[in-house]
């Protein structure tokens, strides 16, 4: 079972998908939903099974590999394969994609297409379990270049009234980013022909090069820049509000829940092992900014007045206590950042489906448009909370373990900077609870009339299906955290960082206990 | 230190004192209309089958001789990276033990109460889902075995709260309260965040047993800032000063609630942290004179914001600020105070629910009014009301031999022994209790009519009135038990230790002079609201200090003027930054490149689609071209 192709194969269903929603008659059109929905099903059952077979700590360190020959000229191979990290982020993009096809079924405005709609999502799919599955660099450069067209034609073509900006915005920001790691990409592959002889774009044998230190600053800043656009970090973070806001709200899922993480994935994937002094050179640097990050977009959440961009905002925040977890090198730190990252995936996207399902009965971003949803639909104003609470970071759903270890373990490294995020802990109850208390409670006013009425069996089916999923990873973490644990250390190890484990202290207590 | 051995028999039960009330709030929460009808007794269910699993398991912790009374109930590992390892584990000794009776006891009372007092309310369902949901979080709170568990306790408890106060979603003024009460408990979170940090990073573990072991050896700064961050997280969900100003709003709830809140639950918290951590104030000298700072600050604010209130809940809720605050008080004093706080603790539970359930009985006979300048002789037609309030009241200014008496004149006495300036504060502040504490009674139940003219007040009925009856007992009696030879004392010692205030004045001597103090109290509220008429309508040509504690000694202003107002103009300013600067920059840099290349290349049409168009059939091509070469 082990040696099936399995990560080409989950790669491959969600194509089989599109290929059979483009061959379909026109008027059938609307069956094209459930060719996806059945689709991602098949996917997901794929990658569950494959999850089983993951050795936990086994001595290789990437599992399920599968290896194409490519183009041999330049050592391109179509090479697949995951480790503990790469793993848990493939089941995330599994995992979500089914909801949001359930929860999309009904985004498409009359006059676009269906068929579009749901093969563009099915493509994205496919293309981001293969990113994050991708073992030689220029794969993953072509795949992470290739999640744009998908991207960029939902955002593009199927989103609010500014969607041609927001795309064109989205698009040339990532390209920017794109071109950029291309020419490290390129400086990569010289720098592995001069010391090997031959170039490559093997990972696990660049991933043990040694690279001069002034190169590698150079290139580690290459793929960081694209990485922290997608991520996003601040400052160059102003494509995403505007790109999740007038995208659908099923699009903005995949985009922030799903897209965004090739972002932190390529920091430690790429960044971190590949260019391990650079990354030593420059951590205090990022978490800096990532602090900026964290308190910066909290701040802006809340003076946010449309829902969407708020959302958004808030994902800024979080993203920045993903990026400090990475870049505080410890073992709880970063466990806790890819935890957080699966996290994030599950809460932002039931924030977004829920107020996307908000938006499409009141028709209207707008936050003050809003009052009393609580009186005229208890059920979608109870998942604004549950959603909501998953974005503060309340124990017992999936967003407290990461951010408490993120925390716990960046204060080893950078106690001051660790303080200061902890400010986060105050004004994330400020966005969510202002946000809810604006919308939900009170007398029902604006468009809180009238038509406006509860959720529907479907999309109470995909919520609480992610809810489920919070509290499960919220209360038994271990399930996650065990698998990426590993990878995390071999991660640290790599980079060389001083580990940090607590204080003497403990040992000095644990000699005297013994001493009596 | 004592041992703590593994759960078996009956202790591996443990976890079902949470489990219950988990499951209670998740069946009511969960499952819709379906429950309406009974869900209420459902939610009553769960807590009284919580009450006997807590009663059966102090029977048996009685059995054990007193070092061998503590166990831990190991469930599952909830995190564990490195050495960073949290179990979810419930760990049950003497202290927890005294606080499981307390919530499980007083919680069952007040879900009964609740029964007649929600009786026709729609939401009367969720609403007991919330309750059990409180009960659940305030009994994780105090059975985790570390410090990262019991947070999660905490914010459970912060949740409910939110939950419960918010309750009346469709009132304009409970939102903003319930949000307040969360945010500021989030700012006490800090510290508590901060204080698990420090402790793993310094002691490599966040345990209770691994935390107070090293402790000891530790350097005086860390456990100073580990006291002091502790010290915030206790402010937050005890109300106490800087952080107290969310108390007053929550009266936003049902008074159940708030009876919930301020006597079995949430409020209490802070006091067991501080009480649970000794090991760590014990050797944090400085972090301990905080706590006695803060609690002295808070009961005497508390008592000031009392004596002011019109408002009866209002009243009541400055009443346990400054109780909290003698709480607070006792605990900062170190080894000569944990027993007596606890044993305060414990009696305030009784006296302190009953009271807030007789307010809430006045409140259901009343059509929920609740300014006392229109209540009045309410005693002629609330006679159990009367009586069980009354023996609350009494209770609390610690008349003898009621339970305030016994537990509070040692907390007095251990205050004066540390120091005659922390005494004298907690001798003026029994004194303020007396006063707003007759001042509630007296323009309540005696005196005049001065009722509105659509009321028309009646007893409430018997599964309201049995639950108050219970308490007032409690309130008479458990002062008595829990002092008469140093019952609690002996066991809560292997815990929390114990050592005799040694004072330079006779005990009996400064029970007399309290005592005194107490009855100037009484008599300043006699002459003022039994002797003199009371106006219906608040006067206006007040003193200064009238004004301030009507207005709440001006928390709310100071905290709108120093972090709302400035906290606003933040976040505008900065949403401005983030349109105009920062994407104002990404934009401008796009329209530069956009022109420039628009001169340079006329063939481009300008539009993003074609672009795509062009990058797409680029791609496929280089996707094509790539295969080709490849086979």
């Amino acid at each position: 079972m082990k040696n099936l192709p399995w990560l080409l194969i989950a790669g491959l269903v969600p194509l089989a998908g599109t290929v059979l929603i483009a061959v379909l008659p026109r008027k059938f059109e609307f069956r094209a939903r459930w060719i996806a929905l059945a689709s991602s099903l098949v996917t997901l059952g794929v990658v569950i099974a494959m999850a089983t077979q993951f050795s936990v700590g086994g001595t290789q360190k990437f599992q399920f590999v599968t290896s194409y020959k490519w183009i041999p000229a330049f050592g391109v191979n179509f090479t697949l394969g995951v480790d503990g990290v790469g793993l848990v982020l493939v089941c995330l993009a599994a995992c979500l994609v089914p909801f949001v096809l359930l929860a999309s079924w009904r985004d498409v405005q009359p006059g676009g297409s269906v068929k579009s709609y749901f093969g563009l999502m099915l493509v994205l799919q496919t293309v981001v379990i293969w990113v994050f599955s991708a073992l030689d660099v220029f794969l993953f450069y072509l795949l992470f270049e290739a999640m744009l067209i998908p991207a960029y034609l939902l955002i593009g073509r199927f989103g609010g009234a500014q969607r041609s900006y927001a795309a064109t915005k989205f698009l040339l920001y990532s390209l920017f980013g794109g071109l950029v790691m291309l020419a490290a990409l390129i400086g990569l592959y010289v720098a592995s022909q001069t010391l090997l002889g031959s170039g490559t774009f093997d990972f696990q044998t660049l991933s043990s090069l040694q690279i001069n230190s002034g190169l590698q600053n150079l290139l580690f800043l290459g793929f960081f820049l694209a990485f922290a656009i997608k991520a996003p970090l601040w400052p160059l973070h102003t494509w995403l509000p505007d790109a999740a806001a007038e995208a659908t709200p099923g699009t903005a899922v995949l985009l922030v829940a799903l897209m965004d993480k090739v972002g932190t994935f390529g920091m430690i994937r790429y960044c971190l092992q590949l260019f391990p002094d650079a990354s030593r050179t420059f951590a205090f640097t990022i978490s800096i900014l990532a602090i900026i990050s964290i308190i910066y977009g909290a701040l802006v959440a809340i003076g946010q007045t449309d829902i969407m961009r708020l959302i958004s905002y808030t994902s800024v925040s979080h993203f920045g206590f993903i990026i400090l977890g990475i870049f505080a090198f410890t073992n709880q730190s970063q466990t806790g950042s890819v935890f957080y990252m699966v996290a994030h995936g599950f809460s932002t996207a039931a924030l977004f489906l829920v107020a996307g399902m908000m938006i499409a009965r009141g028709k209207s971003r707008n936050i003050a448009d809003y009052s009393g949803v609580f009186k005229v639909a208890p059920l979608l104003a109870g998942f604004v909370l549950i959603a909501g609470l998953s974005g503060l970071a309340l124990p017992g759903l999936a967003s407290f373990p990461g951010e408490f270890l993120v925390l716990v373990g960046s204060y080893l490294r950078y106690p001051a900077l660790a303080i200061i995020a902890t400010v986060a802990i105050v004004l994330s109850a400020v966005y969510i609870l202002w946000l809810y208390q604006r919308v939900a409670t009170g007398s029902p006013r604006g468009v809180v009339v009238g038509t406006f009425g509860e959720i529907r069996r479907r999309e109470v089916l995909a919520l609480s299906s992610i809810v489920a999923l919070m509290i499960g990873l919220g209360v038994y973490p271990q399930v996650l955290t065990r698998v990426i644990e590993p990878t995390v250390k071999t991660t640290i190890t790599r980079v060389g960082a001083v580990e940090l484990a607590p204080t003497q202290i403990k040992d000095q207590v644990d000699k005297q206990v013994s001493k009596k | 230190m004592e041992t703590i051995a593994a759960a078996s028999g009956i202790t591996s039960l443990t976890w079902l004192l949470i489990a219950l009330p988990v499951a209670g709030a998740l069946i009511l929460l969960g499952s819709g209309r379906r429950t309406n009808a009974f869900g209420h007794l459902l939610g009553v269910a769960t807590i009284a089958g919580s009450f006997v699993v807590a009663v059966l398991l102090w029977l048996n912790m009685l059995g054990k001789s007193s070092d061998q009374r503590a166990t831990r109930d190991f469930l599952f590992t909830w995190m564990s990276l490195g050495r960073f390892k949290v179990d979810v584990a419930l760990q049950l000794d003497q202290l927890s033990m005294a606080f499981v009776l307390l919530i499980t006891g007083v919680g069952l009372l007040i879900h009964i109460y609740a029964v007649g007092y929600m009786h026709g309310d729609d939401g009367r369902r969720r609403f007991f889902g919330y309750l059990n949901l409180f009960v659940a979080s305030m009994l994780l709170l105090v059975l985790a075995d570390s410090f990262a568990l019991l947070y999660v306790g905490w914010e459970g408890v912060g949740l409910a709260s939110y939950l419960l106060i918010g309750y009346y979603q469709t009132r304009e003024s409970a939102g903003p309260a319930a949000k307040k009460a969360f945010v500021v408990n989030r700012v006490g979170d800090i510290g508590m965040s901060v204080a698990i940090m420090v402790m793993f990073a310094a002691f490599g573990t966040v345990t209770f047993q691994g935390v107070f072991a090293a402790a000891p050896s530790a350097s005086t700064g860390i456990v100073t800032a580990i006291g002091f961050a502790l010290l915030l997280a206790a402010c937050g969900k005890s109300a106490q000063f800087p952080l107290q100003s969310w108390l007053l709003d929550a009266m936003e709830g049902p008074t159940p609630v708030s009876a919930l809140i301020h006597a079995a639950t949430m409020v209490t918290a802070g006091v067991y942290l501080i009480a649970r951590s000794n090991p760590i104030f014990e050797v944090a000298p400085n972090a301990q004179m905080g706590v006695i700072v803060v609690g002295v600050i808070t009961l005497l604010a508390g008592g000031i914001i009392a004596s002011a209130k019109d408002d009866i809940k209002k009243a009541l809720a400055g009443s346990t600020m400054s109780a909290i605050g003698f709480m607070m008080l006792a605990v900062g004093l170190g080894k000569s105070g944990y027993v007596y706080a606890i044993a305060f603790l414990l009696a305030h539970g009784f006296f302190k629910a009953g009271l807030f359930l007789g307010a809430g009985s006045v409140m259901h006979g009343m059509n929920d009014q609740v300014n006392m300048r229109r209540f009045g002789a309410l005693r002629s037609v609330m006679a159990i009301t009367t009586l069980t309030f009354g023996l609350g009241y009494l209770a609390i200014i610690g008349i003898p031999p009621l339970a305030g008496y016994f537990t509070k004149d040692v907390i007095i006495e251990s205050a004066m022994a540390r120091n005659p300036i922390i005494g004298t504060a907690a001798v003026i502040g029994a004194g303020l209790t007396a006063f707003y504490m007759s001042r509630i009674f007296f323009m309540t139940f005696i005196g005049p009519k001065r009722w509105t003219q659509d009321v028309h007040p009646h007893e409430s009925p018997v599964v309201m009135t049995a639950p108050m009856v219970i308490l007032a007992i409690g309130s008479v009696a458990s002062g008595y038990l829990l002092m008469r030879n140093q019952t609690l004392q002996r066991w809560l010692e292997p815990v929390t230790g114990f050592t005799e205030p040694d004072g330079a004045l006779r005990p009996l001597v400064l029970t007399g002079i309290t005592l005194a103090v107490v009855a100037l109290g009484i008599i300043a509220a006699v002459v003022l609201f039994l002797r003199r008429p009371i106006p219906e309508t608040a006067p206006s040509k007040v003193s200064v200090l009238v004004s301030a504690a009507r207005r709440d000694l001006y928390g709310d202003a100071f905290n709108e003027a120093v972090f709302m107002r400035p906290g606003q103009w933040l976040t505008r300013s900065l949403v401005w930054v983030d349109n105009r600067v920062i994407d104002g920059a990404v934009n401008g840099v796009a329209a530069g490149l956009g022109g420039l290349s628009a001169r340079v290349r006329r063939t481009q049409t300008g539009y993003t689609r074609s672009y795509s168009l062009v990058m797409l059939s680029g791609a496929l091509l280089v996707i094509v071209l790539l295969w080709i070469v490849r086979l």
